[in-house]
């Protein structure tokens, strides 16, 4: 990614740069759907259009546009304003790089225990609250979930080897 | 008249002391979603229809569009109080009912923008009431080319009235029906775009991409705004109810015009946002003191308010009538018709007699109580708002994660929740718009049927979309939308010259 600097003078990378990679990104996702439909076939069969005839068009024209898109920001030029800066950034990946491993966490510990880890992490790292808080917010919240989805509409959660030990 | 007894028989169902429990909960729980930052009305509703799938169709439905009306009504006190729309639709709300705020009125600011909603909320209905019914049963004589043709209207007018780029929406819009593809071809049985990935046999769920594009974007959105929420209290009496009701019966005539301005926007499926920035910017035209707009003026709330309201409540009658929905959250409501097992489409009006006419009778009760509700609780909910975002976030996305796994009781689904959370903030930064997505997701399958269903019948040839005058009109219309704003470039060259000699 370029490292363009906008008149303000603060660093991060150029809204051009990933409206660029946005676009081609974009292309990408329309080969592989091309690539797809004539693996499922896209001409006329025994019952008329084939299981790839629509996705195989659709895949033409998010081809197209997003040609479109990438040669517009191409000739958008230089300097223009940023995408974000990087502290923005910081801030956006503080929240993504938790829930990626909250996410891969959920199949393993279930979701009561992980969500009592993403909770407590966040008031702890980024709120800098106390523990008392923290510790109410961060196991109340499951447990009021457990409450409401469980027990009251009967609708079951992920469970890991917490649960398990305490027969839930 | 038949529909006056079958909307009597909507309300008899609806005032059952079970149905308004779940419309005060789903009110409140609505305002509660609209305050909140990542969670709106079309998330909100996402995450709780699994919660419905036990319930009968016709209390969820009441339940889940209470939600809505809540979030509607929601989005004007972030607006007022704190100068951040909790929706986009009520971003044109900030303008002057921040400014009033500021100047000590916020009570009178609210009054107005509640009250407008409710207006415009209940013009829409009345008309929902009038019309629906004659378009479903004009409806019911729709073919496989004809429903096709429908479809084309509705996405043709996204891609030319939105005011972001026409590839963008373009891209976003095939990007969701590709992803609606995936998986077992409903036609052949055979599977499509899976490259033997077994998570991918069940295909992309709209619900999932629904949690992922507006929640998690739009919590990392905020991240990166860093909001300190920092906002004016209010509290509403009596008196200033009163006295507002009695300055807002001057403005009829805006709150008329910013009706149908909404009920237009909201049927073609341009929605309450554009709906509501149009409203906004008649009445600045139109008003005498239109150049204080912007500084608190009270009609700068009406306007926008009722126009977003009509256009939101609106959204539902092609949802209802042709099973093509107008908004985001009303694509959600359909999703959720069809988990019920019900067909939405012009046969819901005769097959399912009670529950349309439950739901529109919901939408008038709706509203009422959800009006005694925001008038009474304003700050109770503006309380919300002051707990800090560090604490709000991660319980955010607790819940977005446990709406998404409850979709299919599939934690590979929170994964994508995940995925399409990062594609949103994306899409959302670089102007791509995402209800297209969302919609294309939803009646990909349906779209697809349709047309495969029209080119067996013609042997392949694309003049069946043209065979007759109604199928043609209605590509035509489709066509003319699809051009819009290239037609209305041209108009605006042609006249500037007149201008000039003028």
């Amino acid at each position: 990614m370029t490292q363009g600097s906008a008149e303000t003078g603060r660093a991060g990378p150029s809204h051009r740069s990933v409206e660029i990679g946005t676009a081609a990104a974009t292309a990408a996702f329309a080969a592989i759907v091309i690539a797809g439909s004539l693996k499922a076939g896209m001409g006329w069969g025994v019952e008329g259009p084939q299981a790839g005839f629509l996705p195989f068009y659709i895949g033409l024209l998010i081809l197209a546009a997003s040609a479109v898109n990438l040669a517009r920001a191409f000739l958008s030029g230089r300097g223009g304003k940023l995408f974000a800066e990087w502290g923005q950034l910081r801030q956006v990946l503080s929240v993504v790089i938790p829930s990626a491993v909250y996410v891969g966490l959920v199949p393993v510990l279930g979701i009561y225990v992980s969500s009592m880890l993403l909770i407590g992490l966040f008031m702890k790292w980024l709120g800098r609250y106390g523990w008392a808080l923290v510790l109410a917010v961060s196991v109340g919240t499951p447990v009021l979930a457990y409450v409401t989805f469980e027990i009251w509409f009967l609708v079951p959660l992920p469970k890991g080897p917490v649960e398990e030990l305490l027969h839930l | 008249m038949e529909e006056i007894a079958n909307l009597f028989g909507g309300f008899a169902l609806v005032l059952q002391p079970y149905n308004v429990m779940l419309m005060v909960i789903g009110i409140v729980l609505g305002v509660i979603i609209g305050v909140l930052p990542g969670l709106g009305g079309a998330n909100g509703v996402a995450i709780l229809l699994p919660l419905t799938f036990s319930m009968p169709p016709s209390s969820a439905i009441i339940m889940l569009s209470c939600i809505y009306w809540g979030a509607l009504f929601g989005g004007a006190i972030t607006s007022i109080l704190f100068n951040i729309p909790g929706e986009p639709w009520s971003v044109a709300t900030t303008f002057d009912g921040h400014p009033m705020a500021q100047k000590g009125k916020a009570g009178e600011a609210l009054t107005a923008a509640f009250t407008s909603s409710f207006v415009g909320a209940l013009f829409a209905v009345v008309m929902i009431t009038l019309v629906a019914p004659l378009v479903a049963k004009f409806a019911l004589q729709f073919g496989p080319a004809e429903k096709f043709s429908v479809y084309f209207l509705a996405f043709c007018s996204f891609i030319g009235m939105s005011k972001e780029p026409p590839t963008k929406t373009l891209a976003s819009m095939m990007i969701g029906f590709a992803l609606a593809a995936v998986g077992i071809d409903s036609v052949t049985g055979q599977l499509r775009l899976t490259f033997g990935i077994e998570e991918l046999l069940s295909g992309f769920d709209f619900l999932v991409a629904v949690i992922g594009l507006f929640g998690i974007g739009e919590i990392l959105l905020t991240m990166e705004e860093g909001l300190s929420f920092k906002g004016k209290s209010a509290a509403i009496n009596p008196r200033v109810v009163f006295q507002t009701w009695a300055e807002l019966a001057r403005y009829w005539g805006l709150s008329l015009r910013s009706c149908v301005i909404g009920c237009w926007m909201g049927i073609t499926p341009a929605g309450a946002t554009p709906a509501s920035f149009m409203s906004y910017g008649i009445a600045k035209r139109i008003s005498k003191r239109g150049d204080k707009f912007g500084t608190g003026e009270i009609e700068g709330v009406v306007a926008p308010e009722t126009a977003a309201h009509a256009a939101g409540t609106s959204a539902l009658l092609p949802m209802l009538a042709l099973g093509v929905p107008g908004s985001p959250t009303a694509a959600v409501l359909l999703g959720g018709l069809l988990i019920w097992g019900l067909q939405p489409g012009p046969l819901l009006f005769v097959e399912q007699k009670e529950f349309v006419w439950g739901l529109i009778a919901s939408m008038y009760l709706g509203n009422v109580i959800g009006l005694l509700i925001v008038l009474t609780m304003v700050p109770v909910f503006a309380a919300i708002l002051r707990v800090p975002f560090s604490i709000i976030a991660p319980i955010i996305l607790v819940i977005c994660a446990i709406g998404a796994y409850s979709v299919h009781n599939n934690t590979f689904d929170v994964v994508m929740m995940l995925v399409f959370g990062v594609v949103g903030y994306v899409f959302k930064k670089c102007n791509y718009p995402l209800a297209p997505l969302v919609l294309a997701i939803v009646l990909g399958d349906k779209a697809e049927e349709s047309f495969r269903q029209s080119l067996l019948a013609s042997q392949g040839s694309l003049g069946i979309f043209f065979s007759n005058w109604l199928v043609g009109s209605i590509m035509g219309a489709g066509v003319i939308a699809l051009f819009w704003s290239g037609l209305a470039r041209v108009r605006d060259v042609l006249r500037l010259p007149a201008a000039k000699k003028a």
